[in-house]
């Protein structure tokens, strides 16, 4: 087998270079079929060449115990992941814990000591959130209803996650840290509406379904 | 000895019922076997790749075989409108019949005393064993050809042709391997090839013929690395493309009962059928399953080979089979005749 095709007719007059690898030899004769007053090939390599060394082919022992030796290498390769034991982690059951700053389903927090709301219905959050997806509807508090521990609350407080991208602008951007990301991840449910999370809902504890990853695992 | 023996002279006479419910037995046997080699190897292929495998049907996934069966059984039987009907329905029944045929001579055990009658532990002894193998194993590719040409689809066509091809590079070597057992043995009755194994199993003197029987052996079952009628990566599913439902599961049955015959033919012939080691002589009802124990070595090796190595091209095959087998085996068949004749 040749290792310098000859792509280049030899009336071209171009010097070739010593081994030129590419183009292949078809695709500088169809070039040459379709311009063929202009005698040039479609693209000359130029220094792009890249020079291959070929060794020398080992002998017929050498060739043959190299078969037998890398099989062998092969079979021990795939036993060796038998010994190993599977990885895989079988999902619904096991879980991969997640790390502490894991942004997943949104929280609503209250102050501990009064009960009260964080959230002073400031739409920060909405303005900052990039896909739209909270809406915010504040109302005075009154000193027979108070709410939130500021002048006033988030009536309505909505994310819809089917939209949410999980950025966590919304938890940069609270001034009273009253929206944090949580750490679930299972949000899939059958309908669009069933995504549209409530204030009480994000409120509400949510459920433990994720492992948080322990310190250093 | 006369001039045709249908079968061989085993001195003694099974009455017809017998035969009958021997038949039964094996091949209800035989055949709970296929599925239970789809499940270890999609299980083993799982582990070889560092994951489980099936485990969700039944404990530990024990019934995805049957869970998968009944799937394709339930499918529409589709038949492309190029196909040639008759052909289309008919290969893959061929495929079947003759891995059945063929899995008929594999000795299971001696002959043993079952309420006062003697029987063989195994379908038919014939006399001429080996070729009996080979007659069902030339067959069975009509059933991969007819199947891929009938279909009326460019892939399956490639897929049989490469079937054709391999079949004829591959089953001379797998026989000149046999030749040189066949040799030492002086028989070609397959229990009579065990028995002549007492005093060493053949893979031991007949280690080339081991290889190349093993090695002919992955491409007659078209398992990789020589599933080339198949490869999935350039022909869709090769010859059996178009097929789907019930034809595609006996395509599917075929190819793990051959395996299955393989792995009986290589336990009989080279690994000492049904003898044990170092004199043990177990009593007649352990026979069985000392066959079916080696068989499963044999069929893990299948397993792990198709875990580890990857298809050989088109033009490997054949080289391999023509410049590396078939020299290797008649090499191997010359030197046996030679040390045979002196020594006798």
């Amino acid at each position: 087998m040749s290792e310098t095709p000859a792509n280049t007719p030899p009336e071209n007059g171009t010097p070739v270079s010593p081994a030129p690898v590419s183009p292949a030899p078809e695709s500088g004769a169809s070039a040459d079929a379709l311009v063929p007053s202009l005698n040039v090939t479609a693209w000359s390599p130029g220094e792009d060449v890249i020079q291959v060394t070929r060794h020398p082919k080992p002998g017929p022992t050498r060739s043959t115990w190299r078969a037998f030796a890398e099989t062998a290498r092969g079979l021990k390769t795939t036993f060796a992941r038998i010994a190993e034991g599977p990885s895989t982690i079988q999902y619904p059951e096991e879980k991969v814990p997640v790390y502490p700053r894991f942004r997943g389903r949104h929280k609503l927090h209250r102050f501990e000591d009064s009960g009260l709301e964080k959230c002073v219905g400031c739409s920060l959050c909405a303005a900052a959130c990039p896909a739209d997806c909270i809406r915010v509807v504040a109302a005075e508090n009154t000193p027979e209803n108070r709410v939130s521990a500021g002048e006033r609350y988030a009536a309505v407080y909505e994310i819809n996650l089917s939209r949410c991208i999980f950025c966590g602008y919304c938890e940069i951007a609270c001034p009273f840290d009253a929206i944090t990301m949580g750490h679930d991840y299972e949000l899939s449910d059958y309908d669009r509406h069933d995504l549209i999370f409530t204030k009480e809902m994000l409120l509400a504890e949510p459920l433990e379904r994720t492992p948080l990853r322990n310190e250093g695992e | 000895m006369t001039a045709a023996a249908p079968l061989a002279i085993v001195g003694y006479y099974e009455p017809w019922w017998i035969q009958i419910i021997k038949a039964i037995v094996i091949f209800a046997v035989g055949l709970q076997l296929v599925p239970v080699v789809l499940i270890a190897e999609r299980k083993l292929l799982g582990r070889f790749q560092g994951r489980y495998g099936p485990n969700r049907v039944g404990p530990y996934g024990a019934l995805q075989p049957l869970a998968d069966i009944l799937k394709l059984l339930t499918k529409e039987q589709f038949r492309p409108t190029t196909s040639v009907g008759f052909l289309f329905a008919l290969a893959p029944t061929i495929s079947i019949l003759t891995a059945v045929a063929a899995f008929a001579i594999i000795p299971f055990g001696d002959t043993q005393d079952i309420f006062g009658t003697k029987v063989g532990l195994y379908g038919v002894d014939v006399s001429i064993g080996p070729l009996y193998l080979f007659a069902f194993g030339a067959v069975a590719f009509y059933g991969i050809m007819l199947g891929g040409w009938s279909s009326g689809s460019k892939y399956s066509f490639l897929g049989a042709m490469r079937g054709a091809a391999q079949l004829i590079s591959y089953e001379v070597s797998q026989g000149l391997a046999l030749v040189g057992v066949i040799f030492t043995a002086q028989t070609l009755s397959l229990t009579g090839i065990v028995t002549a194994q007492k005093g060493m199993w053949y893979f031991i003197p007949q280690f080339f013929g081991f290889l190349v029987f093993l090695v002919a052996g992955f491409a007659e079952t078209n398992r990789a690395p020589f599933d080339l009628t198949e490869a999935d990566a350039e022909l869709v599913g090769g010859y059996n493309t178009e097929f789907g439902g019930g034809r595609f599961a006996s395509y599917y049955f075929a190819e793990y009962l051959n395996v299955l015959v393989v792995s009986g033919i290589v336990t009989t012939v080279f690994l000492g059928g049904w003898l044990l080691p170092f004199g043990i002589h177990p009593p007649g009802w352990v026979d069985p399953i000392v066959v079916l124990l080696k068989m499963s070595l044999i069929t893990f090796l299948f397993i792990w080979v198709r875990a580890t190595l990857p298809r050989l091209r088109y033009d490997q095959l054949m080289s391999f089979g023509w410049k590396v087998l078939l020299p290797l085996a008649t090499l191997n068949t010359l030197v046996t005749a030679i040390v045979v004749v002196a020594t006798h």
